[in-house]
């Protein structure tokens, strides 16, 4: 499965290069067993951006879709457990080594960093778009950058100021309580943008790409993170993570929101930005680790360059 | 609208399941009375502690040769050496560079390294240290037991290696270690003095921010644990490492209860002298334990002699020429017959398991070498068994015998200690190469994930080995006569048991790894 998406990617996008992997130790190279559900007969709709109306820039705040504010207010209910490690977000923070270590590669090979660094982003400017409690940025910064973290939900904003400042290499992260469209309004321009689990509770993808794109400065990296809209992801982040496991909230993600790789590829190229890498997240439920892997079938993680 | 979330806040980011440890309360509460940061400017907090004099990102309790291996560890990776390392242990010789004088005669106190652990030292650079003294190398090894009814003989050539394991005194070690370390530009201080308290208060956070934190205020908001030492210094550090030994201090702060028992037996350790070169190790198993022969160099051998607590002390107090011939007695005649060896041509119930037949199958049985001479004092030490129901929580992390002790019957205590130091130096360059804070319980816990199953189950073979050894009893007798019999003639079982005890495997069995 994973090598139709990339020969369709390939296809659509130039040469795809393999994707390498940095020091994460819990690699794993087979997929979890798959928990797919055979009746689950939801057709999959082509989610296509331009079927979505465009009322105004702002991603959540568009008055007449119900669906944005019963976002917003979902994640302002859980906000004060964002740190709380076994809590609702117990998921992020397993998942979180892993996301880093695809980011630390994949942005010290672009920015020519030392990878045997302690701080190879030292002098580059990051936005984490949906940073939440700062669970991404304040690695982030003790990785060197110089972070800034924006997120709709003024909860979080506050949790993840008052989490930071815990930590001296931390304190320094700069967290605002507006979105992307409001920051390319200021005509801010970042190295790398990163937008991790957020696409998939963005109302216009399309437009959200454009708004991460306007935000990279040209040669600059935008790193996209979600779940693919296929039947394995189906059973496993719907159905197995939020109904039978309960690691999510019910209704924490829609299937009808969620993104495929090529449909991803497709509205960041018309933003300008060409993907090259992409990888996978698997869970091994023996260990319970998240590893990088080519199966991109559940989650997936996709790094692009902005052209000049 | 701040103060309600403020007062959320302290009550469900505490909710990370931190207790309040304040060990001993009484100096806990009390501030510091080091100096306070001085102020840095914000383009400056590089590495957090370039200023602070009393802060450190990892304070290794306990400078022995597990702790020294860690810092060593530290210090050899490009991802750690720019930590800040506090080794607190009161021992003088850390302060300088100690010289071994060749012709000091051999310490009693061996360690037989496995090649796990000869690797671990030559990665980082290490052990070119430990061939500048002393050490033996011996690629034989033989074991059997007083009823004459079995024995088996192990050879590095069975596994295609050159070595089955290195003798070598423990200050040999130690000192190797520390010339390691000081070769290197790695930032490590040391503590002369002993600990006698440690603090860590749960994650909180305040609404002053300070732009400059000095310790003081990290410490409250749990970013720090406190060390308070016995010669009334305070030191502050993200994580902390016990290295402290069996009898750590460590441990009992932290709350980690422990789970064991004491062997009703002492080991009497001495260091002898042959006539002629030794190559090889020996062990056999007596009625009260088990007696062990290993090659140091020069002719010397160390013996590590387990028995009930009265006979050790009545062995350590005799006179020496007894000694010498109670030794060579139990090495030899003592107890029982010699196990008969079995012919290489005749056909016998194993000639079907034989396979790939090992070199050492045909071997036959030997005698140890003589004892000459006594070469050192006599030491004692009782044995027990003792293991940490957990390793780690948050901010705190044992290693070495700290976190367990094992009968020495196998050799294995110490190269647990560095397969320990060695998985958690890794741990510790994983977390920083992805930003996490190397104090965070999720980090450690992968630690304790790795080194728990392994260490478990290495302590449940030795201890089954003990008391399976310790009974004399005609079935249980003919049984381990068995086990030796299979042991010298199954080949891929000698193969395994030899790359177990290697270091080379991490678990007896081939089970489907859970990792």
């Amino acid at each position: 499965m994973a090598a139709r998406h990339l020969r369709i990617l390939s296809g659509c996008n130039g040469a795809l290069l393999s994707v390498r992997f940095f020091s994460d130790s819990t690699l794993a190279q087979e997929p979890i067993a798959s928990t797919a559900i055979d009746s689950a007969s939801v057709s999959p709709s082509i989610n296509t951006a331009e079927n979505h109306s465009q009322l105004n820039n702002n991603k959540k705040h568009s008055a007449p879709s119900s669906l944005k504010h019963a976002e917003l207010a979902k994640f302002s209910a859980i906000a004060d457990t964002w740190w709380d490690s076994e809590g609702p977000y117990k998921p992020l923070h397993a998942l979180n080594p892993t996301r880093l270590a695809f980011i630390r590669s994949t942005l010290c090979r672009h920015f020519r960093k030392d990878p045997y660094s302690a701080r190879p982003f030292e002098g580059l400017n990051i936005v984490d778009v949906g940073c939440g409690g700062g669970i991404l940025s304040e690695p982030l910064a003790r990785m060197g950058a110089t972070v800034t973290g924006i997120d709709a939900v003024e909860k979080n904003i506050k949790i993840a100021r008052l989490h930071a400042d815990l930590d001296p290499e931390t304190s320094t992260i700069e967290y605002c309580c507006t979105t992307a469209e409001k920051l390319v309004e200021e005509q801010r321009k970042f190295d790398a943008v990163i937008a991790s689990e957020v696409i998939e509770h963005v109302a216009d993808p399309a437009e959200f790409c454009k708004s991460l794109s306007a935000l990279t400065v040209s040669e600059g990296a935008t790193v996209i993170s979600t779940i693919n809209r296929s039947m394995r992801a189906y059973a496993t982040a719907i159905i197995a993570a939020e109904h039978i496991l309960h690691w999510l909230p019910k209704g924490t993600h829609q299937w009808s929101s969620f993104l495929t790789p090529e449909e991803l590829v497709l509205i960041l190229q018309r933003a300008s930005i060409d993907v090259k890498e992409m990888a996978g997240f698997v869970y091994n439920p023996l260990t319970g680790r998240w590893s990088l892997s080519d199966d991109i079938s559940v989650n997936f993680i996709a790094f692009g360059t902005k052209n000049s | 609208m701040n103060r309600i979330i403020v007062g959320r806040l302290s009550v469900n980011v505490s909710g990370l399941r931190v207790l309040q440890r304040s060990f001993c309360s009484s100096v806990a509460e009390k501030a510091s009375s080091s100096n306070s940061g001085q102020p840095s400017s914000e383009s400056e907090v590089k590495q957090s502690f370039t200023n602070n004099d009393d802060q450190y990102d990892v304070a290794v309790v306990g400078g022995g040769m597990v702790g020294m291996a860690l810092a060593c560890s530290l210090a050899s990776m490009p991802l750690t050496k720019h930590l800040s390392v506090a080794i607190i242990d009161s021992n003088p010789a850390l302060g300088k560079s100690n010289f071994i004088k060749k012709e000091d005669p051999p310490d009693p106190r061996v360690s037989t390294v496995t090649p796990a652990t000869i690797s671990f030292f030559k990665e980082i650079g290490a052990w070119q240290y430990v061939q500048q003294h002393r050490h033996a190398y011996f690629d034989k090894m033989q074991v059997w037991d007083y009823t004459g009814l079995g024995y088996t003989k192990y050879n590095a050539r069975d596994v295609n290696k050159e070595i089955l394991g290195c003798v070598v005194e423990n200050k040999v070690l130690h000192s190797s270690l520390l010339s390691c370390m000081q070769n290197t530009e790695f930032r490590k201080t040391i503590y002369p003095s002993r600990l006698t308290s440690m603090a860590l208060l749960p994650s909180s956070s305040s609404i002053s921010v300070d732009s400059t934190p000095s310790a003081t205020t990290l410490f409250t908001k749990g970013h720090l644990a406190k060390l308070d030492l016995s010669d009334g210094k305070s030191l502050y550090a993200k994580l902390v490492v016990g290295a402290d030994g069996g009898k750590s201090r460590v441990r009992e702060l932290a709350g980690f209860k422990t789970t064991g028992w004491s062997y009703s037996q002492n080991a009497i350790i001495c260091t002898v002298e042959h006539n002629k070169e030794n190559y090889c190790a020996w062990q056999r198993f007596l009625p009260a334990g088990p007696i062990a022969l290993l090659p140091i160099g020069d002719n010397f051998s160390n013996i590590v002699w387990t028995m009930n607590p009265k006979d050790a002390s009545d062995c350590k107090s005799m006179n020496e020429d007894d000694f010498v011939k109670i030794l060579n007695h139990a090495l030899d005649y003592g107890y029982g017959p010699h196990p008969k060896s079995i012919s290489s041509g005749s056909v016998d119930m194993f000639s079907w398991f034989r396979g790939d037949a090992t070199l050492s199958a045909k071997e036959c049985f030997e005698v140890p070498p003589r004892v000459v001479k006594l070469a050192s004092e006599r030491m004692v030490f009782p044995l027990s068994l003792k293991h940490a129901n957990n390793y780690v929580s948050k901010r705190v992390v044992l290693i070495g015998d700290a976190a367990h002790t094992v009968h020495p019957l196998a050799g294995q205590g110490v190269n647990l200690g560095f397969g320990d130091a060695s998985t958690l130096s890794r741990i510790i360059a994983e977390g920083i190469a992805v930003g996490a804070d190397i104090g965070e319980v999720s980090l450690l816990k992968k630690y304790e994930a790795e080194r728990k199953p392994a260490n478990i189950v290495m302590m449940a073979v030795l201890d089954g080995f003990q008391k399976a050894y310790s009974v004399d009893f005609g079935p249980l007798n003919i049984l381990r006569a068995a086990a030796f019999h299979g042991a010298q003639y199954i080949s891929p079982l000698k193969r395994n048991i030899i790359s177990y005890a290697s270091g080379e495997q991490r678990l007896p069995l081939p089970l489907p790894l859970f990792t």
